[in-house]
């Protein structure tokens, strides 16, 4: 898919590997629609994206709400058109420090289900069967090496992002070959705030930038021969950074 | 709301034929040849709660979304949605400049219709996106009496709904689930959309309804054109979906010859003499003589038909409002599929 003038919906667009996507998709051309639960970095963030010459708009809203789905959906259309590109990247770790499952509060892993599972599937129905009538669409489900191995302390995230690429496999296969394109990547670990929160000590300098790994998934949405239903690795692209 | 399954009345106009169905038997009732053309616009919070400097409720039913700081707009005194539109008490007299209050920000009035107190074109300032940040916090979906439970939302959105362009729901379209839209892509029919801001269905005012459907705002994308010409090169029906769709084509049509890309507003009203160039079939609701959509109906199917097709769906029990059943009217539908009268 080509990007120009395309309209790009990033949910936690405000900060990290969302904030870099809107960059490289609206340096690309396309306009991109950031959804994020704070107002401060997400004001901050469409200041950003404006300065870089990006046709950027920023809404507040809570993708772990169901309420709040479409009223964020009808601003974004209201402001740029009907959606051409669906990125599910708002993540929560569900503890906020990495706990061990069993230590995990149940309203934790409500909360990690809630915005990283339950999130998506709102958007992508609300969403998808619009794309369907319209003849073309790209939803792109950001994952995670936890979503297949399992790592001790990470069960609340590693489990939700699991269902998240089911969500992702299962709709590309219930679509067959309509003109919506479904894929899952994981991005590989990255310098991001969140990498900061789970694991405060790790040396950040042996993780990749989040502009990178925004550059490569560019690449990806372009290129067409992937599968549809696809769990792509990003690291694995083939691609130089 | 309801996921039982919606009934279908079938209506032949060629043959003057009437049968049932169910809405899952659409892809069987249609050839590949045909061309499903939907309306794609979601459903905006339309209602909003107001006050006037003197502190008295008026609800703003909006007839058009924030897109301009001049708002078209219909005003209802006291009282909500479990009063009928039509015994709902008129708003306070209200003049050029005077400001209605939602959630503490002013809308003015900027201008009253002669032919009635209700209809008010608002200025509301700010940029479209704080307008449409305050919609969405404090705005409801137009609700109906019939349904006791408020609807949000999510109740009043087609399964394809993009932009907010209508005030109520473009209700021909619930009954098209996304499995349907896959199995009538399955059978190789093709479905194309259009973005029509379908209007009020009634104000309450019998001065304001008679002149509906007033003008609404339509985008005919230039895909959805190439699909209407390659029905028209294979001898394919085109088959609206909503009488919103009618409109938009038809209106269309009836400016340039046939159906042209872009944006327009729609100032045709179709009724039993009307000339169609377009659309052959139309899949719709339950209407009942005396509605706006019920004379666009008679451009469709002759008088008598169309009675008889009233009489066997109150006789059987069809739901005629926004969440009811459905009637599919194309012709050639009977004598292609064998079907009884």
């Amino acid at each position: 898919m080509q990007l120009r003038d395309k309209v790009a919906l990033i949910t936690g667009g405000s900060q990290g590997l969302g904030l870099a996507l809107a960059h490289e998709l609206g340096r690309q051309g396309a306009k991109v629609a950031i959804v994020a639960r704070r107002q401060p970095e997400l004001d901050e963030a469409v200041h950003g994206l404006h300065a870089a010459h990006v046709t950027a708009l920023g809404i507040r809203g809570d993708v772990g709400d169901k309420l709040a789905i479409y009223a964020l959906l009808g601003q974004v259309q209201a402001g740029l058109g009907p959606i051409d590109i669906l990125i599910h990247n708002a993540s929560s770790l569900g503890p906020t420090r990495l706990v061990p499952l069993l230590d995990t509060d149940c309203e934790e892993l409500s909360r990690a289900f809630a915005v990283n599972v339950l999130g998506a599937f709102r958007l992508s129905k609300a969403i998808v069967p619009g794309m369907l009538v319209r003849g073309a669409g790209l939803v792109l489900h950001i994952s995670s090496d936890a979503a297949v191995n399992a790592y001790p302390g990470w069960g609340a995230y590693g489990a939700s992002k699991a269902a998240l690429d089911h969500l992702s496999r299962t709709l590309a296969a219930e679509l067959g070959d309509s003109p919506v394109r479904v894929l899952s990547i994981d991005p590989g670990e990255m310098d991001t705030a969140m990498h900061r929160a789970a694991l405060p000590d790790a040396d950040t300098a042996s993780l990749d930038s989040p502009h990178h790994v925004a550059q490569r998934i560019a690449r990806l949405i372009t290129q067409q021969d992937s599968p549809n239903g696809a769990r792509l690795i990003a690291a694995e692209s083939g691609l130089a950074s | 709301m309801s996921k039982t399954v919606t009934r279908m009345l079938l209506i032949d106009p060629q043959e003057q034929t009437l049968a049932e169905a169910t809405v899952d038997a659409l892809p069987r009732l249609l050839s590949e040849r045909d061309l499903f053309v939907v309306n794609d616009a979601a459903t905006l919070p339309a209602s909003l709660a107001a006050v006037t400097a003197r502190g008295e409720p008026v609800e703003i039913r909006l007839l058009e979304g924030p897109y301009g700081t001049h708002v078209r707009a219909v005003l209802f005194g006291a009282g909500d949605f479990h009063t009928p539109t039509e015994l709902r008490p008129a708003p306070p007299a209200l003049a050029i400049g005077a400001a209605l209050y939602v959630a503490g920000r002013a809308l003015a009035v900027a201008h009253v219709a002669a032919c009635s107190p209700r209809l008010v074109v608002l200025r509301w300032p700010g940029s479209a996106a704080e307008r449409f940040a305050l919609l969405y916090a404090q705005g409801r979906p137009v609700q109906y009496s019939y349904v006791p439970k408020p609807l949000a939302l999510w109740d009043v959105q087609t399964v394809f709904a993009a932009r907010p362009w209508a005030v109520e729901m473009p209700s021909a379209a619930r009954p098209l689930r996304a499995s349907l839209l896959l199995a009538l892509r399955a059978k190789g029919l093709r479905i194309a959309s259009l973005t029509h801001a379908a209007g009020l269905s009634a104000t309450g005012d019998a001065a304001l309804d008679a002149m509906l459907p007033l003008p609404e705002r339509y985008e005919i994308p230039a895909e959805t054109v190439k699909q209407l010409q390659r029905t028209q090169r294979e001898a394919g029906r085109v088959i609206a979906v909503g009488t919103s769709v009618v409109r938009a084509l038809e209106d269309s049509a009836a400016r340039h010859g046939t159906p042209r890309a872009g944006q327009a507003t729609a100032q045709l009203v179709l009724g039993a003499h009307s000339e169609k160039r377009v659309v052959t079939g139309l899949l719709t609701g339950i209407h009942i003589p005396g509605e706006s959509h019920y004379r666009l109906l008679e451009s469709f199917v002759d008088g008598q038909t169309l009675a008889r097709s009233v009489e066997l769906a109150q006789r059987h029990g069809y739901r005629a409002h926004e969440f009811g059943d459905a009637a599919l009217i194309v012709p050639g539908l009977a004598l292609s599929k064998g079907l009884a009268a």
